[in-house]
């Protein structure tokens, strides 16, 4: 992930904690999907940023979960998303990013 | 799940962007604190 | 002159490769990961290709303009036999690094390169019998030789490899205390001269073009040449318009990130057509420092580092001659500020909007050439197949408009689009890849309209969440229809 974005998130991480901050990815590959989530849950495997070794646990979906796009006005989602939700493999990107997912870590 | 959470939008270009997650998780009324996007090619 | 016509046409379009093994190591991805863990250098030294494999690689041979990106063979290409594989195409060349080397001190007119003189020496050899030998600087060879190890050891010097071998040449910055003439960036600034240069060399000699009746380049590479008080001044359009032997031609860069391609035609087109200038060049050189980027994901997955090539491209536009293919100027799409930045919306915005002005649909365009990054390379890191994206989000779009039945997705993939064959090296990939072969379709092939589809990410730059994007449909002349 991004250095920069690793900063970022370091940060807001700090200021919000993990029970009030999400992540969303849009990633169009599984595996690009979770190493983006390991990285937000467990730390840059690449170990290039500051999220090295940074356990943030923070509560991480892609954005085609249905957890996510059941609460998006459909107007919305359409202009979005659109045909993007058949064109990549939803399936896989949500089982990827889901797998990093730590247990009861969603806190709504 | 998204109603009154800050919300950290990581897209990539050539799926999902980050202002399109944003648009998403705002009108699904969550606060959006960080938007990025990603660029491999 | 005469007024023209029509719309102004593509007379000619090549192609050119440098196999630069040596030089990916100075690739931005590489050179933060090499400097930081000497053994995954090592690995990464052990798993450059060597030149005859650079040649058999199927997508190189697309690229060069050989094969037809929907003639290439079925994956993976890296086990691809050479068969008759060639570093000569009718449209252009790959050339080997040794070589490479020569030509960069050909065309560095601020005597920034030092090259040891044995090496020199192979290159001056090598470099007299090329085709274009007649039209390079090759005395220059003889005055970059010099004191490699005292060259490579200057302040921001950046020193030459040839493949994984010891330092051979080394680049010295331009001024020692300016970020934006270390040796490093000359390096990237001079492998984009040299490669654009190439390009249009072989695009005059094998057209037949009079290097004089050129009256303008239009640069669209990735490269912003400039200084510390202008870092992206540009204009290595006029670099390599010099070069080449364009004595009467100025130039300019058009800047828009990996979508600069199309907006330079459009730029060139428009100006033929007001009658502003008759012949138009459009040229790119390679981007150094994208080579590398992906080697990780190679190297894990027992693959060489495939982005160890520089792609160049030339392209000439003039006045409607009757025969070549027409660059329809009533039928550029462009990515709105409002537009929107989902991929479907980019999408929309630049293929189906401009189809709609013409009264088209998807179904009159053959083929539609669009971010053409070879999938062997990106999918080993994890970034998926660009092209194939593209194209089912384009056919997804076209049958919710109804253009073709759902059942109908598949095959407009496989028909309308094609695999991806370009070196990640995005400008190349948006679209300036394709046009040697629209114009053999548009011709002798049985094509009418080509679109030719441009994306670029500006949000890169931080100044932006946006996008950008520029789209062009290439049409079969009139006079030939």
């Amino acid at each position: 992930m991004d250095l920069d974005s690793q900063e970022q998130i370091l940060k807001l991480s700090e200021l919000h904690g993990p029970s009030q901050l999400m992540v969303i990815i849009g990633a169009p590959d599984p595996e690009a999907a979770e190493i983006t989530a390991e990285t937000v849950v467990q730390g840059d495997p690449s170990y290039a940023g500051v999220l090295a070794g940074a356990q943030l646990g923070l509560d991480v979906y892609h954005v085609l979960d249905e957890s996510i796009s059941s609460e998006v006005p459909p107007e919305v989602w359409d202009a979005q998303i659109g045909v993007m939700g058949d064109v990549l493999e939803a399936d896989a990107l949500v089982a990827a990013v889901a797998g990093m997912r730590q247990p009861g870590s969603d806190s709504s | 799940m998204l109603e009154g959470r800050y919300v950290i939008a990581l897209g990539e270009r050539d799926g999902i962007s980050g202002p399109a997650i944003a648009a998403c998780a705002e009108a699904a009324g969550a606060k959006v604190v960080f938007v990025a996007t990603e660029c491999f090619v | 002159m005469t007024e023209p016509t029509g719309d102004p046409v593509i007379v000619a379009a090549t192609q050119v490769l440098a196999h630069v093994p040596g030089m990916a190591r100075h690739g931005s991805k590489p050179s933060r990961e090499l400097a930081r863990d000497g053994e995954v250098e090592a690995k990464f030294l052990g798993a450059l290709r060597t030149f005859d494999e650079a040649v058999a690689y199927p997508p190189h041979q697309a690229y060069l303009g050989a094969v037809h990106p929907r003639a290439l063979p079925a994956r993976p290409w890296t086990d691809a036999s050479p068969g008759d594989a060639s570093r000569w195409a009718p449209r252009g060349e790959i050339m080997p690094e040794e070589e490479f080397l020569g030509l960069l001190a050909s065309v560095d007119q601020a005597n920034l390169l030092t090259l040891g003189a044995e090496l020199a020496d192979r290159a001056l050899a090598a470099l007299s019998e090329h085709p274009l030998a007649k039209h390079l600087a090759l005395g220059q060879l003889e005055r970059a030789k010099g004191d490699v190890e005292a060259a490579a050891a200057g302040t921001a010097s950046c020193a030459v490899h040839l493949g994984s071998g010891p330092v051979q040449g080394a680049l010295r910055a331009g001024d020692e205390a300016d970020q934006s003439l270390t040796g490093a960036v000359l390096l990237e600034n001079l492998a984009a001269k040299a490669t654009a240069t190439l390009a249009l060399l072989q695009l005059l000699d094998k057209e037949q073009v009079d290097p004089g009746s050129i009256d303008y380049v239009i640069g669209c590479g990735e490269e912003a040449v400039g200084d510390r008080y202008q870092r992206g001044g540009g204009n290595l359009a006029k670099a390599v318009a010099e070069a080449a032997g364009l004595t009467e031609a100025s130039g300019m860069d058009v800047k828009d990130f990996c979508a600069a391609p199309v907006p330079a035609l459009v730029v060139a087109a428009s100006l033929v057509k007001a009658g502003v200038f008759r012949r138009v060049a459009v040229v790119a050189g390679g981007s150094l420092a994208k080579l590398g980027m992906k080697f990780q994901g190679h190297l894990r997955n027992g693959l060489p580092v495939l982005e160890d090539v520089l792609g160049g491209a030339a392209a000439l536009v003039e006045a409607d001659d009757g025969a070549s293919p027409t660059l329809r100027l009533d039928a550029v799409g462009r990515h709105r500020v409002a537009a929107g930045g989902s991929a479907p919306q980019i999408m929309e915005t630049l293929a189906l909007e401009p189809l709609d002005r013409l009264g088209l649909t998807t179904t009159d365009v053959d083929d539609f050439a669009t971010e053409l990054h070879n999938p062997e390379i990106t999918e080993p890191q994890g970034s998926g197949n660009v092209p194939e994206r593209n194209y089912k989000t384009l056919a997804a779009l076209a049958a919710r408009r109804g253009d073709i039945g759902r059942d109908e997705i598949a095959g407009f993939v496989e028909t309308r689009g094609m695999p991806g064959f370009a070196p990640t090296q995005g400008h190349l990939a948006s679209g300036l890849c394709y046009l040697p072969h629209a114009l053999e379709r548009l011709t002798t092939g049985d094509a009418t309209r080509s679109m030719i589809i441009a994306k670029g990410s500006l949000f890169l730059g931080r100044m932006s969440q946006l996008s950008d994007g520029m789209s062009i449909v290439l049409e079969r002349n009139r006079g030939q229809r």
